[in-house]
């Protein structure tokens, strides 16, 4: 084989000169060209996260419910009665940056077949979105285009898209983030793991033919972006939904087959990483045949071959004497599929072309050996809150924050996306989270996704320790209670001291915040270098977590639902508004400390929501997060088409923080009159403060005498397009 | 009715076999006969992956003949959505489905006014009635030429429409621009029905809303009709 150190080679795949030089101490001679890819690609941070897999070991990983952590194609849940649910999140920002459209289709693909890949029948889709300001062409291209493309993926495919999030920033102009999070079900004995363990069994590649799409997209997502990145587009990867849905339902009837030992998607690094790392689970080898990969165009090297990001293919194997009646499946959906190696007991990945041996590598080296980075940390200046003068205008202020970007409805949207596809759509998008039947029984699953940079910004560990305690408490409001979390790591380049410093403190309050809440994370993705000329994103943690009701019939809604009933503020609300929506309304500066999570505070809560809940006490219960208090009532008298009539909030705190300050810890509930001493003695047995904010009813939300605006009005603001 | 794309399939399924109790079985594309069955649903999806026009290449599939054979005969047929467009495609129900004029896909709780109770699937409705049932599509702007709409209008083949919440029908209430905002109409002896909205998403209270029954239930008492 040749021995040549091509730099330019090197330079394509994003390595380093000390990584070069540790696949050379890793294989005892110099790589060739195909090798040097399938290293870059599999040492790349998009597939070996060397930045980050040092911290991610804090995460607490186990627990009672926990099928399966973090390791595989995505993580699995008991929910009792035999089944669990199988869920993740994973970002697709680079190739969104380039082609809005292709990149977050193929991003919902992804995660689809990371869900299906495991037994599970995909029943949910949620989608966590960070653009720039609509008023550039650029952001409007790149917040349309990606809007489209996640429905025109998620509803040819048929699976639900029921929730998620949409946030404007300047600073993710030019960078978006599309994050997009499954969650599929299947019965325990059918949950199925990626691992081939016995030598001699069949590899077959199953699904699209592979074309020269999207070599280097590993690398391409572990870079920083520039004004060439567009130059890139051939990077993207093109979508057919059509074909996933089809390799769907044969994974799905293959899976209750015996002799089928693996299935895995193909993602990042195409067949070079899928496998290798379905051989190197199961403590084997693999042997490729790169002739037998049915191709899009001719002239493919072994390396386009290997590197190809083609979506809408699966590996998939079997046991030799299982081989004919898997075929049998693939025949019915008219799939095609290839016998493209076998499973060995050799530890290495050899690849051929044309019989002759052009890669041979020890898995170990490939898929674990990458040396891991420890960047430089460095933290930024805490300046305290910028002061800002006292509100005048309370009502404008509150019409002028329900119009925003960030407050408004997300009707528009997600109208936009089938979210009722497969009739268990319970509650949909557009409130605290998303809840669905789980198939067959009277069982609710609740999901969401949740993150708000701005708390991160100033402060990473309290901006993510709130990004858990919030979907947790979107999960509750369901009256759901939370059993485990995926994650998605949004951040710029690593490689800055201060962007690594974010990355360590936003990781730590991730540990802290799901340890103190009981919360296992089961599945995340790591997002680095989210940099384009030297600009990058805010720090991003997206939250994704998964609650079950056990008894639908128990489900809280989130708007008022009856004249008359008395409406709460649960938790306490401090002089806190730094990182708030009012403040950017205002054009503050982001300065000063982000509203502080207590644990202890949130736990009571959370204990309090579920207890009331199952006792059927509460009528509706929502979240205050966003904009704050005068936001959640507005909402909750929006969802339910009712006003409110609110004496006037008294409180320890400046009226702009009772109004607009984003406290965490907070729910707004509301009661029939009958159940307020319930009520009050549930939140005196679970020492979780309780203040009467109103009474439902009429045509208006009515604050003392600084708030009156009709529903209508308010309905109109909250209502302005996108 | 199983084409490769289809989705609604199952959907339907469960709220004929488990909401209604009422035996389903699923008809693969290429079987080459449909006789064993009463009730012959096309389902809503995107057949072929719809890269083509919706429903232009499932027309083509071999069931598809059958089903023909089995409308003319009589047989009840109820096209949803991707179904409605298919039936369209095979000749079986005139017009045509364009994109939606809002140019973007719609998901949302629509109101429909049944517009005669004569066909197999409002037998149980009355004229007038509003029903509140999910659309979910691209593509649904029901369009026909002068002639066909007229004929469609003389002859009460008509059986949806768009309407507000009080049957009045409105612009505001068309959600993509169908013309006379019709949302599903039958054939002339009102045995083969398509519509573009989703009967089999309104079947369980727990999920919004079950004014889509009334569609199923119409169909089982023709047919036991039809049986006596």
């Amino acid at each position: 084989m040749a021995a040549v150190i091509d730099r330019s080679a090197l330079a394509a795949v994003a390595l380093d000169e000390a990584e070069y030089r540790a696949i050379v101490r890793a294989i005892g001679r110099d790589p060739n060209d195909l090798e040097i890819g399938m290293f870059g690609a599999m040492w790349s941070e998009h597939c070996a996260y060397k930045t980050s897999r040092a911290l991610l070991r804090q995460l607490p990983t186990e627990g009672p419910h926990v099928l399966q952590g973090p390791g595989e194609n995505a993580g699995a849940v008991d929910i009792g009665d035999g089944l669990a649910v199988v869920f993740k999140i994973e970002s697709h920002n680079h190739p969104s940056a380039i082609e809005p459209y292709q990149g977050a289709a193929t991003g919902v693909g992804g995660i689809l077949r990371d869900v299906f890949a495991m037994g599970a029948r995909p029943i949910a889709i949620l989608d966590a979105l960070r653009f720039g300001p609509l008023d550039s062409g650029r952001g409007r291209h790149l917040f349309q285009g990606v809007v489209a493309g996640i429905g025109g993926y998620g509803n040819c495919f048929g699976c639900p898209t029921v929730g998620g999030e949409v946030y404007f920033d300047d600073g993710y102009a030019d960078n978006p983030l599309v994050n997009a999070m499954c969650v599929g079900v299947v019965r325990h004995d059918r949950l199925r793991r990626a691992r081939a363990d016995r030598a001699g069994d069949v590899v077959l590649l199953v699904g699209a033919d592979t074309g020269r799409d999207g070599i280097h997209g590993a690398t391409f997502a572990s870079v920083e972006m520039d004004d060439r990145s567009s130059e890139r587009r051939p990077a993207v990867q093109v979508g057919n939904p059509f074909l996933e849905k089809l390799l769907c339902e044969a994974c799905l009837r293959l899976n209750e087959l015996d002799g089928v030992t693996a299935i895995q998607d193909l993602g990042a690094a195409g067949l070079t990483s899928s496998a290798s790392e379905l051989a190197h689970r199961g403590r084997r080898g693999i042997d490729i045949d790169v002739d037998r990969v049915s191709r899009r165009e001719q002239g493919m090297s072994a390396y386009d071959v290997m590197l190809s990001e083609s979506q809408e293919r699966m590996l998939i194997v079997v046991r030799p004497d299982a081989e004919a009646s898997a075929r049998e499946v693939f025949d019915h959906f008219e799939l095609h599929a290839d016998r493209i190696g076998t499973i060995t007991g050799t530890g290495r990945m050899r690849v051929r072309e044309q019989g002759a041996l052009v890669a041979d590598l020890p898995l170990k080296a490939l898929v674990d050996g990458v040396p891991l980075r420890t960047p430089a940390a460095a933290f930024a200046e805490k300046r305290p809150a910028p002061v800002m003068p006292a509100v005048e205008e309370p009502e404008a202020v509150l019409l002028d924050l329900i119009a925003s970007p960030n407050l408004r409805s997300r009707r528009p949207i997600y109208r936009t996306y089938d979210h009722q596809v497969q009739d268990n759509t319970v509650t949909g998008p557009g409130f605290d989270a998303a809840l669905l039947r789980v198939p067959g029984t009277n069982k609710g699953v609740a999901m969401t996704t949740d993150g708000n940079s701005r708390y991160v910004a100033l402060d990473p560990y309290e901006g993510t320790k709130a990004a858990v305690a919030e979907a947790a408490r979107n999960i509750v409001c369901t009256g759901a209670r939370p059993i485990a979390v995926t994650n998605c790591l949004n951040f710029g380049n690593p490689e800055r001291p201060l962007i690594f410093g974010q990355l360590q403190e936003s990781v730590r309050g991730l540990a802290d915040a799901c340890r103190a809440l009981e919360l296992p994370v089961v599945s995340g993705n790591v997002s680095l270098y989210n940099e384009t000329s030297e600009r990058n994103i805010p720090p991003s943690p997206v939250i994704g977590m998964v609650g079950l009701l056990d008894d639908l019939s128990l489900r809280c809604p989130a708007g008022f639902q009856e004249d008359g009933d008395i409406v709460f503020l649960l938790g306490e609300t401090h002089e806190e508004l730094a990182g708030s929506e009012y403040l950017r309304l205002l054009g503050a500066p982001l300065e000063g400390r982000p509203p502080i999570v207590s644990f202890e505070a949130e736990r009571r809560l959370h204990a309090a929501m579920l207890d009331s809940i199952g006792k059927g006490v509460l009528r509706c219960a929502h979240d205050v997060s966003d904009g704050g208090l005068l936001i959640a009532l507005a909402e909750s008298a929006l969802y339910g088409g009712r006003g409110l009539r609110c004496p006037g909030i008294a409180g320890p705190v400046s009226r702009e923080a009772a109004y607009f300050g984003e406290s965490q810890g907070r729910i707004v509930v509301s009661v029939a009159p009958r159940r307020v001493p319930e009520l009050q003695k549930l939140m005196s047995k679970h020492h979780v403060p309780l203040q009467a904010i109103g009474v439902v009813g009429g045509e208006d939300l009515q604050v003392g005498s600084d708030i009156r605006i009709s529903l209508e009005t308010l309905r109109q603001a909250w209502e302005t397009p996108f | 009715m199983v084409f490769p794309g289809t989705w609604s399939d199952r959907d339907c399924a469960h709220a004929v076999l488990d909401v209604l109790q009422e035996p389903v079985r699923y008809i693969d594309h290429r079987e080459q006969t449909v006789d064993d069955v009463d009730l012959v649903i096309l389902p809503g999806g995107f057949s072929y992956g719809d890269y083509l026009r919706c429903g232009a290449i499932a027309r083509f599939a071999p069931v598809m003949e059958a089903v023909a054979d089995f409308a003319h005969r009589g047989g009840l047929v109820l096209g949803i959505c991707n179904g409605f467009q298919i039936l369209q495609e095979a000749r079986l129900l005139p017009g045509a489905l364009l994109r939606n004029a809002s140019c973007e896909f719609r998901c949302e709780w629509v109101h429909l006014r049944v517009e005669q109770s004569n066909s197999a699937f409002t037998l149980d409705c009355r004229p007038g009635q509003v029903l509140r049932i999910p659309i979910s599509h691209g593509e649904g702007n029901f369009f026909a030429d002068a002639d066909t709409l007229d004929a469609l209008e003389r002859n009460g083949q008509v059986v949806f429409r768009y309407c507000a919440v009080d049957a009045r029908v409105t612009a505001e209430s068309n959600p993509n621009g169908s013309l006379g905002n019709i949302a599903g109409i039958s054939n002339a002896h009102g045995n083969v029905v398509g519509m573009m909205p989703h009967p089999e998403r309104a079947c369980e209270p727990l999920l919004g809303g079950d004014d889509g029954l009334i569609l199923f239930r119409s169909a089982i008492r023709a047919l036991t009709r039809v049986a006596v």
